[in-house]
C-alpha cells in the first residue's frame, strides 16, 4: 500500500489578492513504502510547497493528503502526530540549531514526542551513529562545529524522531563534494537500516541517479512525471525542455547512440557506464 | 500571520502627495502634528480634519488602508476615552449609576481626544504610505545635516535606519522559515499551554538572533569591500530636488495652521 498519497492536491498562495499564485496544481501521486525517491524541479516549480504538505505544515486549498490511507487533516488537533511520522528537513537546516549541546539539539524532536529519557537517549545515539557523528561530539556546543557537521546534527534532529517518511530538501546544498558524498552515503546507510521511505529534493542529477529508485519531477506547479529512475532519464529530451538536466553520463551515451554506438540501455551512473564499456571491450577481444 | 504587519508600509503611486519632496513632507507632517495639538476647540479640530481629508483624497490611497493603521491602536483609544469619561469632574451630570457619573464635559473631551488621535494616526501614516523608506531616511539625513556641525553622526544614524528598514522583511521571512522548521520537529507554537509555548519561543529566538548577527557581520564585510567609509564626500544616485509644488503644499499647510491659531485666539476671548 502507498504510504503517502495525494489526491488532486492544490495550493494557492494569497488567494483573493492580486498576488494570487497557484504553487501546486492538482497533483495526484502515490509513494510506495520503503522507497527512495528523488524530487526534481526548477526553482519555483512548486516542489518545496508540495513537500510542506506531506507533513501538514501547509494545508491544501483543495484536495487531500493521505498518510497510511488516512486524510491527515481529518482531525486538526492530531496534526503534530503527522509531523512525527513524516519528518521534514528544510534547506540549510543548520540555521534551526539552538540548544547548548549537540545531544540536546538532536533530542529536541524526540522530547516533543513525549518519549522517556532512556528511549530518547537510545534514539539520539543511534541516529548520531547513523549520520556519522562521534560520541564525544555529543556534549560539545553545536555552534563550534564545522558547517558539514552542523548540517548532520540538524538532519539527525529530524531522523531521531524515527519518522516513517523522511523528506530532505536539498540536504547537500552549499557543501563541498566530500561533504556531499558523506551526507548522501550516511542517508543511504540509514535508509538501509531503518527501511523507511525517503524523499530527497536535489538539483544534482548525478546524486539523484545514484540513490533514487523513483523520480518525481515537478514543473510549473504540475506533476510532470513520477516514475522509475530508468524511465525518467529515458525521457532526457523532454526533461531538458522543462529546464532540467540529465546526468552528464546519460548525455554522453545519448550522443554515442546518435553516432551509431547503441548499448540498448539507459545509462545514468558512471559505475554502470564503466561496466557496460568494459563488457563491450571484452566482447571485442573475444571476437 | 507575520505578513500582516504594516509598520512603515509604502504603497507605490504617482499622486501629487507621492511626488512631493520627502523633506517637505516631513516638515509638513510635523506642522500638521503641532497644528492638531495647538487647537483646543472642535472648530480647530474640524480644520485639521478637512486638511486630512484633502490630503488623503489627493494621495489616491484607499481609505481602507488607513483603517488598517488605526485598528491596532483601538484598545489604546478606548482606554483613553473611558478614563476621560470617568475622571473628568466638571460639567453637568448627564447620566448616573451608583458611583459612576458621566458629565457632559467628559463626553466632549473623550470625543475630542479620539478624533485628535485618529487624525494624528492618519496624517502620519500618510507620510509612510506615500514615501518609500529609503527616500524617507535620505530626507531625514538632509534635514538633520545642520547637526553635523555639532559632531552629531547624522549620516551614520540615517544609514542605520535604512539598514534596519531594509532587513525587516528579510527577518520576517527568516522567522517564518525557522518557525516551520521547529514545527516540523514537533514544537508547539500555535497550540499548547502558555509554558510550553514560551519555552518553544527560545527555539525560534536563538536561531533568529544568530542569523541576525551573521547577516550584520556579512553586511559589514560587504560594505567594507566596497570601500564604504561613512558619509564624507559620498554622492547620491537620487538627488532630492524641490519643485514649486512643494512650496505650495508647505504654504497651504501653514495657512491651515494659521487658521487654527486664529480660531483658538478668537474663541478664547
Amino acid at each position: 500500500m502507498a504510504i503517502l498519497e495525494t489526491q488532486e492536491l492544490t495550493y494557492t498562495y494569497s488567494a483573493g489578492t492580486p498576488f494570487e499564485k497557484t504553487a501546486v496544481d492538482h497533483v495526484s501521486l502515490k509513494i510506495e513504502e520503503g522507497q527512495m525517491v528523488g524530487v526534481m524541479g526548477h526553482t519555483g516549480s512548486g516542489k518545496s510547497t508540495l513537500i510542506q504538505h506531506f507533513n501538514g505544515l501547509l494545508q491544501p486549498t483543495s484536495g487531500k493528503v493521505l498518510l497510511d490511507g488516512k486524510d491527515i487533516w481529518e482531525d486538526k488537533t492530531k496534526i503534530r502526530n503527522v509531523r512525527f511520522q513524516v519528518g521534514l528537513v528544510f534547506q540549510y537546516p543548520e540555521y534551526q540549531i539552538f540548544e547548548e549541546t549537540v545531544y540536546k539539539d538532536i533530542a529536541f524532536g524526540p522530547k516533543n514526542m513525549g518519549l522517556d529519557e532512556a528511549e530518547i537517549k537510545r534514539r539520539v545515539l543511534a541516529t548520531a551513529h547513523d549520520i556519522g557523528l562521534s560520541e564525544e561530539l555529543m556534549e560539545r556546543s553545536p555552534f563550534e562545529l564545522s558547517g558539514g557537521q552542523k548540517r548532520r546534527v540538524a538532519i539527525a534532529g529530524v531522523m531521531a524522531m524515527e519518522p516513517k517518511v523522511l523528506i530532505l530538501d536539498e540536504p547537500t546544498a552549499g557543501l563541498d563534494p566530500a561533504g556531499r558524498d558523506k551526507i548522501l552515503s550516511h542517508i543511504k546507510a540509514y535508509h538501509e537500516r531503518a527501511k523507511n521511505t525517503i524523499l530527497i529534493v536535489s538539483h544534482s542529477m548525478e546524486d539523484i541517479a545514484t540513490f533514487a529508485d523513483k523520480i518525481l519531477v515537478m514543473s510549473k506547479g504540475k506533476l510532470f512525471c513520477y516514475d522509475d529512475t530508468v524511465n525518467v532519464f529515458a525521457r532526457a529530451e523532454e526533461i531538458s525542455q522543462i529546464g532540467l538536466d540529465v546526468p552528464q553520463i546519460t548525455k554522453v551515451f545519448g550522443e554515442l547512440k546518435k553516432r551509431g554506438l547503441d548499448f540498448g540501455k539507459e545509462v545514468y551512473t558512471v559505475g554502470y557506464a564503466r561496466d557496460l564499456l568494459l563488457r563491450r571491450l571484452k566482447e571485442r577481444e573475444v571476437q | 500571520m507575520l505578513k500582516d504587519i504594516t509598520i512603515g508600509q509604502y504603497f507605490p503611486g504617482n499622486s501629487l502627495i507621492h511626488r512631493l519632496d520627502p523633506r517637505f513632507k516631513i516638515v509638513i507632517t510635523l506642522i500638521f502634528i503641532i497644528m492638531l495639538f495647538t487647537g483646543k476647540s472642535f472648530l480647530c479640530l474640524a480644520i485639521g480634519a478637512v486638511y486630512t481629508v484633502i490630503a488623503v483624497l489627493l494621495s489616491k490611497i484607499k481609505p481602507k488602508m488607513f483603517w488598517k493603521s488605526v485598528k491596532p491602536l483601538l484598545p489604546f483609544l478606548i482606554i483613553t476615552a473611558v478614563l476621560n469619561l470617568l475622571l473628568v469632574s466638571t460639567g453637568d451630570i448627564v447620566w448616573e449609576w451608583k458611583f459612576i457619573k458621566i458629565r457632559s464635559e467628559a463626553i466632549d473631551i473623550s470625543v475630542f481626544m479620539i478624533v485628535r488621535i485618529v487624525l494624528l494616526i492618519i496624517g502620519s501614516s500618510l507620510l509612510t504610505y506615500t514615501t518609500s523608506p529609503i527616500t524617507l531616511t535620505d530626507a531625514i539625513e538632509r534635514l538633520l545635516s545642520p547637526l553635523k556641525k555639532l559632531k552629531f553622526p547624522v549620516h551614520e544614524l540615517a544609514m542605520m535606519m535604512s539598514i534596519a528598514l531594509r532587513f525587516i522583511p528579510t527577518l520576517i521571512e527568516e522567522t517564518d522559515k525557522i518557525m516551520s522548521a521547529q514545527k516540523a520537529r514537533g514544537a508547539e507554537i500555535d497550540s499548547g499551554s502558555f509554558m510550553t509555548r514560551t519555552r518553544n519561543m527560545i527555539s525560534i529566538l536563538v536561531p533568529l538572533f544568530i542569523s541576525a548577527f551573521r547577516r550584520a557581520d556579512e553586511l559589514a564585510t560587504a560594505m567594507e569591500c566596497r570601500c564604504y567609509h561613512g558619509g564624507e564626500g559620498r554622492t547620491r544616485l537620487r538627488q532630492l530636488k524641490s519643485a514649486p509644488r512643494d512650496y505650495i503644499a508647505l504654504a497651504v499647510t501653514i495657512l491651515f495652521f494659521g487658521a487654527v491659531i486664529a480660531v483658538s485666539i478668537l474663541t478664547k476671548k
